[in-house]
């Protein structure tokens, strides 16, 4: 009786038998071929050898294109540039320097390229070109028509951003012109920046101080800028309560800013002697240590309003359940969507990224001011727009998937996503070019 | 008049440059000197802070303060790692100057400020954030409360995602076949549906109207029609 | 703090309200127990990859065998629980794919962390590799997502020299690596800022056909990086799930022969989280209930 096993395993003589002919056979063929191979011919030399500036940019960039005639024969490719006047003034014999050495990937295809980064603005630089063989042979250099990298005065490649940037800002600007002129600048009631008032009142009536905390970022930072307004205006109120104001800091300039702020503050409301700069220091730059600090000094101190406006990472949720903890009013706002639940679920009031930078302008009361946050709506209204229009074009395309519905639907759809693309770019999904 | 004019006319040439640079690439050198600028300033501004660090806590001690232990440890541990660092005390040498003290490394456990930073500051920061996780339950149990129609939204979804990010989530769909017309209702479809779709479609809203209130802010700034952050004379 | 004395209902419906009103830290308690218990009795449950962890080992594992491999160690200590996992196991599968991995780092800390994946992760299960060939430390780079662009226009503007001070050009790993784009994978493992948006934002967005990018990311970042997936970031990892998950697909391709748990250590981590959620539901009911109950009661503490 013979059983699948023993089938399957006289299958497998076979094909090993098979095998090894084959082998054998290419063994032959090999040794015959291999005195040839050693002594394998020249690679034909690279053609049509173009270099020309690359587009948009600041300059010091050239951009190297060949043509391979026989990719066969090509093992890489070697790139010399001419030596600078510099160089040739350190060393007389240095004419040609050499750039690069590109392995197989280089000549895979026929046409070829290689951008040549660093290149001097000021002068002309002529680039030569040699195939490698097989064997490491050299084929004959091919040199370029001298070129010179041109600092771009416009990016075209960034038009739509551009056109983008343009429009919410005439918006902003048209706006911020009609408040002037009287129009309604009415904006919804913010009940975070309502409370403000009554948290720093809450503190006066318990002889408490009021703690605010203007993130962990630098004022290179936008979100900074917008919490040291906040600061002004609640500085402001701690001055005409005389309530005191206590504002630690991660960084050091920020600490110099909010002490401006906040004297300032004391100014406006005509109490300039009330001013305590002892009141505003910097702590630490370091994440954690600056948290440690707040809180034990939340846990000794028992401030009675906590105000979190800045940018915030991991601290956020350290920082509310401390205050929470102490029984303090807590306000805080951010732009990091990441902490933004944490201070929901602590804090009595939050400022919600858009929110908290409408803050300044919100308690301002400026009509210049709250026209912006007009403007800044048309803007949101563009975006809404994009999105209806890609949502209904991809709802099309699936619905009638062949036919001239689809395929101008498709065509509408490309243009809005390759127009936002490049407009957001790397910042993608629309999420923040700005 | 300059206190107040001055700073806003550095502030408005600085944004005008930062975006000019990035749609012209021959102005890209200027963007660079106006971020140097900054960093030169940032660093000037520590030495500041530095100072302030030590008067602060210095008075704290002198004057008996409450607190003022931790003001003294704050102290102690600052001269230690500023010595520590400056003197590169235990530095490994630099293969290619051997005998240059100040051109060692830091970086390994063998020098006193790569010790202290390896075994001091490390477990610290790290303890600070493992204490989230206690913080996080505490929160929970505080927050989500159905105490309205949004809220019970909120609170149905932590309660999906907090058993869909653990076996047990598998555990019970799993017997819902995978081709099946209810396959949505298996746990990773259930996170990828909230996650990707509501949890993603929520973010871009928000970052959206981050990015524009980004823009309208700067705008304000650098056109001076918001001057709450700057000095009044 | 002054408090009321006050007529609780007695039953249930007084101990749910009782409940509701807990202190503190008999929470902190039992999140302290429900952590350390299935962590000192090694409690583990079995995961099933899902979409995202099966996208990036499909995304390291697609780059041809012998590519260059950048991964960025955007950490440190204080995520290194959360993130170190993941970072262990994309690093064991680079070198097992045989990629020549080049590491740096963006946060001071996460120079150390890379250092220690290289003895613990690296040179202990690949012990064929040779530093300079088939990897290289850079170590960290001062200037945040400055370093990322300086690297877009050229890798030797960011870094001359590797942290042991040799020059770049003098490394047969770094051999034509002119920018970022001249590598063919950039792993970003990231605890936060700078970290994966800014590689995004700068790198790839400056090229975006350069390279395939995939990240690791902590939980609470993830969802400000789900946007970007997976245009953008070919794959994603999130969180010690992530972590466990990934593992599982790394170790069933590429088994290591030690008996040690240095690549499941995701899968161990997810033990106590498995308690710990359990018992945030339960707080959760806890908290609804004791809610419930306490309707028309009057009083009690903030």
């Amino acid at each position: 009786m013979i059983t699948g096993p023993m089938i399957r395993s006289k299958r497998s003589v076979h094909m090993l038998a098979t095998q090894a002919a084959f082998v054998a056979a290419w063994g032959c063929l090999w040794s015959m071929t291999l005195p040839c191979a050693m002594a394998s011919p020249m690679p034909p030399a690279a053609e049509n050898v173009r270099l020309s500036d690359v587009p948009d940019d600041a300059g010091g960039a050239l951009l190297l294109q060949w043509t391979t005639p026989a990719l066969e024969a090509s093992n890489g490719v070697v790139i010399e540039r001419s030596a600078t006047a510099k160089e040739i003034a350190k060393d007389p014999n240095a004419t040609w320097i050499e750039v690069e050495r590109l392995g197989k990937l280089a000549v895979l295809a026929k046409e070829g390229s290689y951008t040549l980064k660093g290149v001097s603005n000021s002068e002309d630089t002529r680039v030569r070109v040699a195939i490698l063989g097989v064997d490491g042979e050299l084929a004959e250099f091919v040199e370029s028509k001298p070129a010179r990298p041109l600092a771009s005065f416009y990016a075209w490649k960034r038009t739509p951003l551009l056109l983008v940037v343009g429009f919410v800002s005439l918006a902003v600007l048209v706006w911020v012109a009609l408040a002037r002129r009287g129009v309604s600048t009415r904006i919804r009631r913010i009940a975070a920046l309502d409370a403000v008032d009554e948290a720093v009142g809450r503190a006066t009536e318990m002889g408490r101080a009021v703690l605010f905390v203007p993130g962990i970022q630098d004022m290179n930072d936008i979100q900074t800028i917008a919490g040291l307004t906040v600061l002004g205006r609640v500085a402001r109120t701690a001055a005409e309560y005389d309530a005191r104001l206590e504002v630690p800091t991660c960084r050091s300039i920020v600490m110099t800013a909010a002490r401006e702020t906040v004297q300032s503050a004391h100014q406006a409301v005509g109490r300039p002697e009330t001013y305590s700069e002892g009141a505003i220091n910097y702590i630490t730059d370091e994440q954690f240590g600056y948290v440690a600090y707040l809180a034990g000094h939340m846990t000794r101190e028992k401030p009675a309003a906590c105000f979190y406006m800045g940018a915030f990472y991991a601290e956020s949720l350290v920082l509310a359940e401390n205050g929470n903890s102490i029984g303090a009013i807590q306000i805080a706002g951010t732009a990091e969507p990441s902490q933004l639940p944490f201070f929901v679920a602590a804090c009595d009031y939050t400022l919600i990224g858009e929110e908290f930078f409408a803050a300044s302008a919100y308690l301002s009361g400026e009509r210049d001011q709250l026209g912006s946050i007009k403007g800044q709506d048309v803007g949101k209204a563009l975006a809404l727009a994009a999105i209806v229009v890609g949502c209904v074009c991809a709802t099309v395309a699936v619905i009638f998937p062949t036919g001239s519905v689809s395929d101008m639907a498709g065509t509408i759809f490309g243009v809005t996503q390759s127009f936002f693309d490049g407009s957001l770019g790397s910042s993608g999904g629309g999420s923040g070019g700005g | 008049m300059l206190k107040r004019v001055i700073p806003l006319v550095i502030l408005s040439a600085s944004g005008l440059i930062l975006i000019l640079s990035y749609f012209s690439p021959i102005t890209e050198s200027l963007s660079e000197t106006v971020v140097s600028w900054f960093n030169i300033l940032a660093g000037v501004a520590f030495v500041l802070g530095a100072g302030n660090l030590l008067a602060v806590n210095l008075e704290k001690i002198s004057s008996r303060r409450p607190g003022w232990a931790y003001a003294a440890i704050t102290l102690v541990s600052f001269c230690v790692m500023l010595i520590a660092g400056l003197v590169k005390w235990g530095a490994v040498p630099n293969a290619d100057h051997p005998n240059v003290h100040l051109a060692g490394s830091q970086d390994s456990t063998q020098a006193a400020y790569g010790w202290a930073y390896e075994y001091v500051l490390s477990p610290l920061t790290a303890t600070m954030f493992g204490l989230l996780a206690f913080y996080v339950a505490s929160a929970a149990f505080r927050a989500f409360r159905a105490k309205n129609f949004e809220a019970i939204l909120l609170l149905g979804t932590a309660f999906i995602i907090l058993l869909v990010q653990i076996a047990l989530g598998a555990m019970l769909t799993d017997w819902i076949p995978a081709n099946s017309a209810f396959a949505f209702l298996r746990a990773e479809s259930i996170k990828a549906i909230v996650t990707e779709t509501f949890q993603t479609a929520g973010m871009r809203a928000i970052m959206i109207g981050i990015a524009l209130g980004t823009a309208a802010t700067s705008l304000r700034l650098i056109l001076g029609i918001d001057r709450a952050a700057l000095a009044k004379d | 703090m002054h408090e009321r004395h006050e007529q609780l209902p007695t039953g249930l419906r007084g101990f749910l309200i009782r409940m509701g009103r807990i202190d503190r830290r008999w929470i902190y308690l039992a999140v302290a127990i429900s952590i350390s218990v299935p962590m000192l009795a090694g409690l583990r449950f079995p995961e099933v990859p899902g979409r995202m962890a099966t996208a990036t080992f499909d995304a390291i594992e697609t780059v041809p065998a012998g590519s260059r491999v950048l991964i960025s160690y955007d950490f440190d200590p204080a995520s290194a629980a959360e993130l170190e996992p993941m970072a262990n196991a994309m690093l064991h599968h680079c070198a097992s794919k045989g990629h020549r991995i080049v590491l740096m780092a963006l946060w001071p800390l996460g120079k150390q962390l890379a250092d220690d994946a290289v003895r613990d992760i690296l040179l202990e299960f690949h012990p064929e590799k040779v530093e300079g060939v088939d990897y290289v430390q850079l170590g960290f780079k001062t200037g945040n997502e400055g370093v990322i662009k300086l690297m877009s226009t050229a890798v030797a503007e960011a870094y001359s020299a590797d942290a042991k001070g040799t020059p770049l050009a003098g490394l047969p790993i770094m051999e034509g690596v002119r920018t970022v784009g001249d590598f063919d994978l950039v792993v970003s493992v990231s605890g936060g800022t700078p970290g994966s948006k800014e590689w995004v934002q700068y790198a790839d967005g400056a090229m975006p056909e350069a390279f395939t990018f995939v990240t690791g990311t902590t939980g609470v970042q993830a969802s400000q990086l789900l946007p970007y997936y997976p245009k953008q970031m070919e794959g994603m990892l999130i969180a010690i799930k992530g972590a466990a998950e990934y593992e599982m697909l790394v170790t069933s391709k590429y088994p290591v022969d030690h008996a040690d748990d240095r690549l499941s250590l995701g899968r161990k981590r997810m033990g106590p989280q498995f308690v710990a959620h359990l018992l945030i539901i339960g707080l959760i009911v806890l908290g609804n209930a004791a809610m419930i109950a306490g309707r028309g009661v009057k009083g009690g503490r903030r």
